[in-house]
């Protein structure tokens, strides 16, 4: 079997040339696009669904709260066990048994107990409050964490997670620091307290972010909104609008195994994405599949009047 | 690049079907893109939250959006039915992909600067992906600051030189010949 290398590629200069106006075609097309971008815009608009405010979160689900904010001192919510780049608490994703995520680093140091002592220690004139703090920061680790835990498990078999039907129980002054959190978050200074840490112009929200999606709150709206993550969330977005559907082939992987069940599912997805990029990238460089084109006649089509005037023999 | 080459009046004759439209298409909304978006930075971030003006011209700035990534991706496809690289046209094709990775880049990077309810949900899924490669150090989607000054500074230089490029690369190498097309057709 002999296998004949395609002609070379001729020179495009050495056609015969038709004449054709580069600047009146672009004109014309940004015309059209121009045009056709306001006609979608004032038609469809686009969504603005606003932010979570944590006042609202305290409002609408004031259980949840208190159970993220138990579980922060607890040390058990998804940022306290994360790794990092926020922690040392878990070796975190790998990819072949490389740990890429370890390998980045502890570069945003957050204390997930502190996203709810920092807070309350800004409180003034709180006498009970006040006490709590201390009881909290004069015990031992364990006993902080024995008692985050034993309260958490209190509240996971309240009716609602209503802390006050939990039962009763050696919690020290974890119901009185998650209660007094429940009331900053009500009062609307949670964010400022948790963006600003002291700088005027706070304008990292990884803290009150990451406070956030340890709860329960932010998901459940998500998903209400076919948002999740299960439900192709990272390409879409509120509202009936596109999102980014250019994100498909990334969101798909998620959806389907090994990766929607795999611990490493970040990582992987990441790692075969590259992996396709640099494939997409270097295409032309790869035998066989650059070869397609000329297999499949779908250029039959695109230059079917250069084809008819040029019979191949 | 060839004399008269860089704005020629005249292209091949075999230049003659309606996918070539997709490139100056996509050029067209790349530029609607970057004027709504310039009015966008003169009301700063939270300026469409609260105009209608605002708003509209996020509304335009969304679409021209949407329209872009359309067009690209048409481009995209029928360049590669084209086998648009041959021809020492290798690096035309490469620029044309990494702008394409670039601008995925820039969109995701405005989802994230929406300082909205998106905002919120899709920095807290897209921050798991970006931590587990290791690079949610450097880039971190949780920080609406650090977000926003990519999207509005840094990947749109990369996706302008990255055009610009891709752009002189097709003017000096002119538009690739019809598969199978010979010397002087």
């Amino acid at each position: 079997m002999t296998m004949t290398r395609p002609p070379s590629t001729p020179d495009a200069h050495d056609f015969s040339k038709r004449p054709y106006d580069l600047v009146k075609e672009f004109v014309i097309a940004l015309t059209v696009v121009s045009l056709l971008t306001v006609v979608l815009a004032a038609v469809f608009s686009s969504p603005d669904e606003p932010a979570i405010t944590m006042s609202a979160w305290a409002q609408a689900d004031p259980a949840d709260v208190v159970a993220t904010a138990t579980g922060e001192l607890a040390g058990t919510t998804t940022s306290a066990t994360y790794g990092a780049p926020y922690n040392h608490n878990a070796d975190g994703q790998s990819v072949l048994g490389i740990p890429l995520q370890k390998m980045g680093g502890v570069r945003i140091p957050v204390d997930s107990a502190e996203l709810v002592l920092q807070p309350l220690t800004d409180q003034v004139g709180d006498a009970a409050l006040t006490d709590a703090l201390t009881q909290w920061q004069s015990a031992t680790p364990s006993q902080r964490t024995a008692w985050a835990t034993a309260y958490a498990d209190a509240l996971a078999v309240a009716p609602d997670g209503d802390p006050a039907q939990a039962p009763a129980g050696e919690y020290g002054p974890v119901p009185n620091l998650t209660a007094a959190f429940l009331d900053v978050a009500r009062s609307g200074y949670l964010e400022g307290s948790l963006t600003s840490s002291g700088n005027f112009y706070g304008g990292d929200q990884t803290r009150s972010l990451l406070l956030l999606s340890d709860g329960a709150y932010l998901e459940d709206r998500a998903v209400a909104q076919q948002l999740g993550g299960d439900q192709w969330g990272m390409m879409n977005e509120t509202g009936n609008y596109p999102g980014q559907p250019w994100m498909w082939l990334y969101t798909f992987w998620y959806q389907v195994r090994p990766f929607s069940t795999s611990e490493n599912a970040d990582a992987q997805v990441w790692a075969l994405m590259m992996l396709l990029t640099l494939a997409l990238m270097f295409l032309p460089l790869i035998p066989g599949v650059r070869d397609i084109p000329r297999w499949v006649p779908v250029h039959r089509l695109i230059w079917r009047d250069y084809y008819r005037t040029h019979p191949r023999a | 690049m060839p004399a008269g080459e860089a704005l020629p009046d005249s292209q091949p004759s075999y230049v003659s079907s309606w996918i070539y439209v997709f490139g100056v298409l996509t050029l067209a909304a790349l530029t609607v893109v970057l004027g709504s978006g310039i009015v966008l930075t003169l009301g700063g971030s939270d300026w469409w939250h609260a105009s209608s003006v605002g708003h509209f011209v996020n509304s335009l700035h969304l679409w021209s959006v949407e329209l872009f990534f359309m067009f690209m991706v048409i481009h995209l496809w029928g360049k590669f039915w084209m086998a648009a690289w041959r021809g020492r046209r290798t690096m035309t094709w490469v620029t044309g992909v990494v702008a394409f990775v670039a601008s995925i880049g820039t969109a995701f990077t405005g989802y994230l600067s929406q300082s909205n309810f998106d905002s919120q949900w899709i920095g807290a899924e897209g921050k798991d992906g970006i931590n587990a490669i290791g690079a949610g150090a450097f880039f971190n989607v949780l920080n609406p600051g650090q977000m926003l000054l990519w999207h509005v500074v840094l990947l749109p230089l990369v996706v302008g030189a990255l055009t610009v490029i891709h752009i002189l690369l097709v003017r000096r190498h002119g538009v690739v010949p019809p598969i199978d097309a010979t010397e002087g057709d």
